[in-house]
């Protein structure tokens, strides 16, 4: 079971979970804040809407296409 | 990296594409920008449950040493003739192809209406993907809307993941939905899945008005068959049917007609040596994209007899999905869900208001940089398609948000 650090708190995840399903396991399952600052979740599910786009070790990636990895710090506030 | 066929998209059109082609001995690459095969309807992850014929799929595709799978990866731009940029997490890198095969798949038609964008709303085939990789669900109320098949299947993996489905609101008419169910028993596997995702909650003329909360969904008011009603509930899934990604298609120069990727018998697109199968070519569920697949496969390598012979079964399968496009095709109400204060770009956070007075797409873009953020129009272009009649402009390189150093690859000698 792959842990991660979400917002700095650590969260254990099945193997082959989704970053945006770990945001709702370990938070409140927002993913970023608009320019207009609205907390943002994942919206499409399919790499399409870019809503979910969250920093993972430093990158900025899309929680719903990328896997949650032993020792990933996931970041989703800026 | 240099290949005989490469094929983007590892949906069930991209996985029969490559087995189709497999025997002939080509060199294949499969891309696909998700972790894992499988595209929309097979998408693997911890609360996915793939029927077995997937698992063998996966396995001989497995087996082929030829086919190479190259996942999480998407691409980027064309870098030369018969050549595309393509990244991955960790590197990227140019791929030389001689034939192209497209097998892009579709994506949800998500329309904006007050509320959309709060936490707890997600697209309805969305929400099934997000619950597949894992996203918890159980004990939520769940309201779910939009139109087309997509809203009971989405419903079913949601009960089955322990959430309380309230309410199903099809926007389409009860004549239209019966006259669907009706054509089904010449398509009888599809009448039996159609039986067995039946829910009681499910109304035909409703629609979506708003979703209410305040940082968080708390509510939906809905338009039940004209009556209104407010359901508490912690999740809406809302989906408006599918519509095909033509973008690389297009990019590439393949002719679209009726927003789709148009081909010919052998799949072949406008442009030579570029194939398109599946719901890139028009939407109509997983059987016609199989075959469609197969059928762009053996007609690549110039295997023309075994494509020719599955002709009848494309045949059958695309009546299959001209019923599907004829009886949930949008009616007005939905076209008019936005309020003026409705974000319609997601990305650049503009409201409808400050949209509309453009009439055309790229005097409002130039205006308000609608269209120009991370998802480069894919949501709010199709939207404003679908609400105004405005045509979206042909897609530009980088097709995804790319690193620095990948685009530095364009223009660089291999
Ligand atoms: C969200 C969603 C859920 C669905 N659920 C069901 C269901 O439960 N039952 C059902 O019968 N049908 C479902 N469908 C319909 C489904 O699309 C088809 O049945 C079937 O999956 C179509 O197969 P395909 O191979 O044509 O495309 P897809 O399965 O869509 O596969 C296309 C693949 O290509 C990838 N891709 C696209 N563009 C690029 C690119 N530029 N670079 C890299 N990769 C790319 C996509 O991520 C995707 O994995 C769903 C559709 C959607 C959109
Ligand atoms: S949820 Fe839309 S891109 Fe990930």
């Amino acid at each position: 079971m792959p842990e991660l650090l979400l917002d700095g708190q650590p969260l254990k995840v099945d193997e082959g979970t989704t970053v945006a399903a770990a945001l709702l396991l370990g938070g409140d399952g927002s993913s970023r804040t608009s320019v207009s600052g609205q907390r943002r979740a994942p919206f499409c599910g399919m790499g399409v809407c870019q809503e979910c786009r969250v920093s993972t070790d430093g990158q900025r990636r899309l929680a719903c296409q990328t896997l949650c990895r032993d020792g990933m710090r996931v970041e989703s506030r800026p | 990296m240099k290949v005989d066929i490469l094929i983007i998209g590892a949906g069930p059109a991209g996985m029969a594409a490559a087995l189709a082609a497999a025997p002939s001995g080509a060199r294949i690459a499969l891309l696909d920008d998700n972790p894992a095969v499988g595209g929309q309807i097979w998408r693997d992850g911890p609360q996915a449950h793939l029927p077995p014929q997937v698992h063998e799929q996966r396995r001989r595709l497995a087996a082929q040493s030829t086919i190479q799978l190259l996942t999480a990866s998407r691409v980027i731009a064309q870098a030369g003739p018969k050549q595309l940029l393509v990244e991955d997490a960790a590197c990227a890198r140019v791929i030389e192809y001689d034939k192209l095969i497209l097998c892009t798949g579709a994506r949800e038609l998500l329309l904006p209406f007050p509320g959309w964008t709060l936490p707890g709303v997600t697209g309805a085939g969305g929400l099934q993907a997000l619950i597949k990789g894992g996203l918890p669900v159980a004990g939520e109320r769940l309201v779910i809307a939009g139109s087309g098949p997509l809203l009971l299947a989405s419903a079913a993996t949601a009960q089955a993941n322990g959430a309380r489905v309230l309410q199903i609101a099809e926007q389409a008419s009860w004549a239209a939905v019966a006259g669907f169910a009706a054509q089904l028993p010449r398509w009888p596997h599809k009448l039996l899945q159609a039986l067995g995702l039946w829910h009681p909650g499910y109304r035909a003329s409703s629609h979506v008005i708003a979703a209410l909360g305040d940082s968080h969904l708390q509510a939906v008011r809905l338009s039940i068959n004209g009556q209104v009603k407010e359901v508490p509930c912690e999740r809406l899934a809302c989906g408006f049917g599918l519509i095909a990604n033509t973008q690389l298609g297009q990019a590439l120069g393949c002719r679209i007609e009726h927003n789709s990727i148009a081909v010919d018998n052998w799949q072949a697109s406008s442009q030579v040596d570029i194939y398109a199968a599946g719901e890139c070519t028009g939407f109509g569920g997983s059987e016609k994209a199989l075959v469609e697949g197969a059928i762009a496969g053996h007609a690549a390598v110039g295997d023309l007899a075994a494509a020719r012979h599955l002709w009848p079964q494309r045949q059958r399968w695309q009546g299959f999905a001209r019923a599907l496009q004829h009886s949930f095709a949008l009616g007005e109400p939905v076209k008019q869900l936005a309020t003026p204060d409705t974000l319609i770009c997601r990305c650049e956070d503009i409201a409808l208001a400050d949209l509309r007075e453009h009439g055309g797409w790229t005097p409002a873009k130039l205006a308000s940089r609608c269209g120009m953020g991370a998802c480069q129009g894919r949501i709010c272009g199709a939207a404003t398609q679908v609400l105004f009649g405005w045509q979206p402009p042909a897609p530009r390189p980088p097709f995804s948000p790319a690193r620095i150093d990948t685009l530095l690859q364009l223009g660089q000698p291999e």
